[in-house]
């Protein structure tokens, strides 16, 4: 199985990106069953028109009879469907709801209308520090993580070793994740969350952080996983060139309307085009 | 390379669980973490959790035998004092943890889909483990005495039974309420010094005014501390009527907990 590994490196390194990008484009997706179907979703939020955070104002204002709430829409109307296998970009300025979007499709947050349906598991690359104990050691981390993440204890068992030496942290097992720098939890993270093949992997600006190495080495992870036609890719980015480069789709969010969905390279064109109006 | 979708074809293990076997991974991992927390950096380490409830023991009972003579005629006043305080330290630490555990976790909660309500059963769990610790200390005080152990002691799994329910209610809805007013966790301390005082932890009933004696039995931890020195202290088997009132405290705090957590749950996410 190891030898297997190395060897999709090195087929990888040596291929490049154009053999993949022709390997991928040559996948019909249309004929795969969908892995994660959006419908409709909208999203509003009731934001109170003052912050009441405590009982007494709470009170104050149910007995004025001003409980207003001001509606916030942070997602109007969005449907996609993202195939088995296919890896699907979100992209869209600060704020444009791509995070929302994300939280409904992991399950942590329920769509005001609409529905969402996701087939198979799915692993969220989380963000740095969330699900980690600063004051444990890496191997603690990588357990607790695990058992967040769903991961069986036997599974972590059998797996440890590949994790660690994904996130080239042989020497630094035993050391409390506080001494740690912020690039090295961020290895650590990514190598948790892809060390199986799940279902789904969304990915969320997490290859932001890291050296340049490491997050080539992410990049060659996460094609390793699009390659693998059966992993379902969903990335959010501000970054265009990421979206262009590895996913095959794309779906562009602006205050909250789906702007555009199609090809990648058309999607990221247009959005990158609004940027130099 | 193994993929998920390939595991099952390979009738090999898959690396996901689910449900209860997750829950229950995620559940001895937080409690793992909460202890390697609790004893790092200190040089006696778990013995604290012995260690503790004794030196405090040592401390009330000198200064309420001594300088305040409430615990004068109360025979076996030590063990009488260590049994009451760690009953309620089960139950102040189990409730202020539990209560901050939702919002000490925002930010998991937001990225990953986790079932919600391990983290302030979690809680219960860790100071469950803590009173398990607590229990030799008490064992050292009936020793030190030579206080006998009567087969009642195997009511003792029952005694924790109910007052881990109470807990776990308490913690539950706890949790839930101070997602969407913070001010519950200001409250809540001095909701606590209230009921330390209003349970006969260092007194006894006995020199409370009258009615006070009567309205004294719908605190339920007087009723959870009696049912545990009925055991160990007076080596009487409790009655059907303590079982029952313990049974009803337990049942309908859980109940009521479960259900102010299950109907908010949903929204939590937007409040933390």
């Amino acid at each position: 199985m190891k030898a297997g590994v190395a060897e999709a490196r090195d087929t990888e390194v040596r291929g490049g990106e154009e053999s993949l990008a022709a390997e991928i484009s040559s996948i019909d997706f249309s004929k795969r069953e969908v892995s994660i179907d959006v419908r409709d979703v909208s999203m509003v939020f009731n934001m109170a028109s003052e912050r009441l955070n405590s009982l007494k104002e709470y009170f104050i204002s149910l007995a004025r009879g001003k409980l207003y709430f001001k509606e916030f829409r942070a997602l109007v109307d969005v449907s996609f469907k993202v195939r088995k296998g296919e890896a699907f970009g979100l992209v869209g300025t600060n704020g444009s709801g791509k995070s929302t979007m994300l939280k409904i499709i992991a399950g942590v947050l329920d769509p005001t209308r609409g529905s969402v349906d996701v087939r198979g598991s799915i692993a969220p690359l989380i963000e740095l520090g969330a699900g980690f104990d600063v004051e444990l050691t890496a191997r603690e981390n990588i357990y607790l993580n695990g058992a967040l993440l769903g991961y069986a204890k036997e599974f972590i068992d059998e797996r440890f070793n590949d994790i660690v030496e994904f996130a080239e942290l042989e020497d630094f097992l035993d050391m409390p994740l506080k001494n740690y720098s912020s690039g090295m939890v961020a290895r650590i993270a990514f190598a948790i969350a892809t060390i199986t093949e799940p279902d789904i992997l969304i990915v969320d600006e997490t290859l932001s952080v890291g050296d340049f190495l490491f997050q080539k080495k992410c990049e060659e992870r996460i094609r390793q996983l699009v390659e693998s036609g059966e992993v379902t890719v969903l990335l959010v980015s501000h970054s265009v060139d990421l979206v262009r480069r590895m996913c095959d789709r794309a779906c562009w969010i602006e205050k909250g309307r789906q702007f555009m969905l199609g090809p990648a390279d058309e999607v990221c064109d247009a959005y990158e085009a609004m940027g130099e109006i | 390379m193994v993929g998920a979708h390939a595991y099952a074809k390979a009738g090999m293990q898959s690396p996901w669980t689910t449900g209860f076997t997750r829950d229950r991974f995620i559940l001895s991992q937080l409690v793992g973490r909460d202890f390697k927390n609790k004893y790092r950096r200190s040089v006696l380490g778990v013995a604290w959790s012995v260690l503790n409830p004794l030196l405090m023991m040592i401390v009330m009972a000198a200064v309420f035998s001594n300088f305040m003579r409430v615990g004068g005629d109360i025979p076996n006043f030590p063990l009488y004092l260590i049994i009451g305080n760690v009953t309620f330290t089960l139950l102040s630490d189990s409730s202020s943890a539990g209560m901050a555990s939702i919002i000490d976790n925002a930010s998991l909660l937001k990225k990953v889909k986790i079932n919600r309500i391990v983290f302030p059963l979690e809680k219960v769990l860790f100071a469950l483990v803590n009173f398990a610790f607590s229990l030799i200390a008490v064992a050292i005080v009936m020793i030190w005495f030579q206080i006998p152990l009567s087969w009642n002691v195997f009511f003792v799994p029952l005694f924790l039974l109910y007052l881990v329910g109470f807990c776990a209610g308490l913690s539950m809805a706890l949790s839930a309420l101070s997602v969407f007013f913070r001010d519950v966790m200001h409250l809540w301390s001095v909701v606590l010094v209230a009921w330390t005082y209003l349970t006969p932890i260092f007194y006894s009933i006995t020199i409370l005014p009258e009615f006070m004696q009567r309205l004294i039995v719908f605190n339920p931890m007087y009723q959870y501390i009696t049912y545990l020195r009925e055991i160990l202290l007076y080596q009487q088997t409790p009655s059907l009527e303590q079982n029952l009132v313990c049974v009803a405290c337990s049942a309908i705090v859980f109940a009521v907990g479960w259900l102010i957590f299950k109907s908010s749950e949903r929204k939590f996410i937007l409040y933390i």
